[in-house]
């Protein structure tokens, strides 16, 4: 395994999309420690900011308070990347397959239009995750996307397939534009969830204020939603599916554009 | 189909004869549909209209069979459920077989969902992204581990369907006959050997109850457009009729067959196995096997072989 420890805190951010396994694992050190990064326009090494250790691996561990490092493992395809600390904006953008442990919060556009992998952040998250950038049609593409804290504004922006779940609440427009995949509110979500929406499911396990766009249809238990309970338990996350318990209520929408997209909402039993 | 017996040494099991012959099988294609409901008894329920009449895939075009029972930790949703296999000659007749059966049975049954049973199949054949149409484009899909499935819409909630079904090469046809001294004998011998094969995964038995008493043989002799027509070398009403070379011993009045398909060689020859031994039992006489001289099917599975190695 490869690691990079944060020496110096940049004073702006750092550019460093080359910290991904695709570009160290057959580098030796002192290689990946001659690897450009860049603050603001500059170009600078990996090593101006970073202690390199370790051996060629495909495996990086990143220490310090990354949260000025933006781009970590941009695009990566295979590989691994463990960050012990925070990580700054569009860390797994673009990525296509391994996997992204973060232990703190990150920044806005976590996987932005990543197409396949698997992302775990501890903390919270920014803004717009496994969103579209500005301009492009679609947000991620696949993979998988777990916050264990709060998330911010856009998330799951116009994404069109792929799974994003969020432990802790979420700020406005969740799934703004969603075109498929699967976003799953464990604490709910702040205003306007799947605004203009057209495909694609929001699970929310806390009651949420919703759109008048969107309709209520029936409350049931989606054996779906079994497949999807069985997949994250196994990633550590429960979610409920079976009708002793409750149902989820749906809501098809959003009906301002012509959506065929959901929101179901628990609804437990009274106790 | 005849029991060509070949010269060897005696085997016999609790006082049956083992006759010293093989059974002839045939590549064919084969798939496996997981069925979950809400219940096993749901599930049973749409596995068993799923099963129906695929007894023979010359008159049926598909051998299936209900492989067993699934736990709901053994099912992609969790639920109960049940894995039924079916065998036709190639991947596209199966393909349709699979259409045909999981659009009329299982779409049709209160809470069921149908998974792909063999997904490290490398060929696949495309179902419920067919059956989808039927939701009208209210039809909704799911991509998951790799996996599409689609929601369509009913009138219980959503019908759940995997899109695509692994196909892979199976084999049909290996059997073994039951020779005994009259009809209860012969039926209580197959019922138990039906109940030890039955045990082992991979393979299907798919006649009624498992056994088949219609065996039959290559073409007729008197009705030349017929494929198949009663074996009238194992028929004890014929013994003695002009014409007829019959194959029973004097004191055989009854002859029930067992035909096993089974997903490889090996879960044919262990289902065979339990099953014949199941079946040495008393007022059984003789067990042997259909073939057709081991000019037809390239897999031969000799009784003397398997029974010698239980």
């Amino acid at each position: 395994m490869i690691t990079l420890t944060l020496r110096e805190q940049p004073v702006v951010p750092l550019e460093a999309e080359v910290v991904t396994p695709d570009v160290t694992a057959s580098l030796a050190n002192d290689a990946i420690r001659a690897l450009p990064v860049y603050l603001g326009k500059k170009q600078c090494r990996v090593d101006d900011f970073f202690t390199v250790e370790g051996q060629a691996s495909d495996e990086i561990e990143i220490r310090g308070d990354a949260k000025q490092v933006k781009w970590i493992g941009r695009g990566m395809t295979r590989g691994k990347i463990k960050i012990d600390g925070n990580a700054g904006m569009h860390l797994g953008a673009y990525m296509k397959g391994g996997s992204i442990e973060v232990s703190g919060n990150v920044s806005d556009w976590l996987g932005g239009e990543m197409t396949d992998g698997f992302i775990r952040v501890g903390g919270n998250a920014g803004g717009q995750v496994g969103a579209a950038y500005r301009g492009s049609r679609s947000g991620m593409r696949n993979g998988t996307i777990i916050i264990g804290g709060t998330a911010g504004l856009e998330i799951g922006m116009r994404m069109r397939r792929g799974t994003i779940v969020v432990g802790g609440l979420v700020r406005d427009f969740a799934g703004l534009e969603m075109k498929g995949g699967t976003i799953v509110l464990l604490s709910g979500a702040e205003l306007r969830t799947g605004a203009w929406m057209n495909r694609g499911t929001i699970v929310s396990l806390a009651p949420i204020p919703l759109l008048p766009s969107f309709l209520y249809a029936a409350t049931y238990n989606p054996t779906f939603l079994r497949m999807y309970a069985k997949h994250l338990g196994t990633l550590g996350i429960t979610i409920p599916y079976d009708a002793k318990d409750g149902g989820y209520r749906r809501y098809i929408g959003d009906s301002s554009v012509p959506g065929r997209g959901e929101i179901l909402v628990w609804n437990p039993h009274a106790s | 189909m005849s029991g060509t017996t070949e010269p060897g040494v005696n085997m016999e099991r609790r006082g049956v004869r083992i006759v010293d012959t093989f059974a002839e099988a045939f590549d064919m294609r084969a798939a496996r549909v997981v069925i979950t409901a809400n219940s096993l008894a749901w599930a049973m329920t749409g596995a068993r209209a799923m099963t129906g009449f695929a007894t023979s895939v010359i008159g049926c075009k598909v051998e299936a069979g209900i492989e067993g029972e699934l736990g709901p930790e053994d099912t992609p949703d969790g639920r109960p459920g049940v894995s039924v296999l079916l065998f036709a000659f190639d991947a596209d007749g199966l393909s349709h077989r699979l259409l045909d059966r999981i659009g009329q049975t299982i779409l049709t049954c209160p809470t069921t969902a149908a998974f792909d049973g063999l997904p490290q199949a490398g060929e696949r054949v495309i179902v419920g992204g067919h059956l989808r149409h039927f939701g009208d484009k209210y039809q909704a899909s799911k991509s998951l581990a790799g996996h599409r499935y689609w929601r369509i819409p009913v009138m219980d909630g959503e019908f759940l369907v995997e899109e695509r079904f692994g196909v892979q090469k199976g084999i049909g046809g290996g059997n073994f006959l039951i020779l005994a001294r009259d009809q209860d004998a012969a039926l209580g011998a197959a019922e138990a050997a039906v109940e030890a094969m039955r045990k082992v995964r991979g393979v299907i038995l798919p006649f009624p109850g498992g056994m088949v008493r219609a065996g039959s043989k290559v073409g007729a002799k008197n009705y030349k457009k017929l494929s198949a027509s009663t074996n009238d070398a194992y028929c004890p009403t014929l013994r003695g009729r002009s014409g007829v070379k019959s194959e029973l011993p004097d004191n055989v009045n009854a002859v029930l067959e067992i035909v096993v398909d089974g997903l490889d060689r090996a879960a044919i020859e262990n289902s065979m196995r339990a099953g014949i031994d199941a079946a040495c039992r008393p007022g059984v006489v003789e067990i042997t096997a259909g073939n057709y001289g081991g000019k037809l099917g390239k897999h031969h599975f000799r009784l003397h072989a398997l029974m010698g190695t239980a």
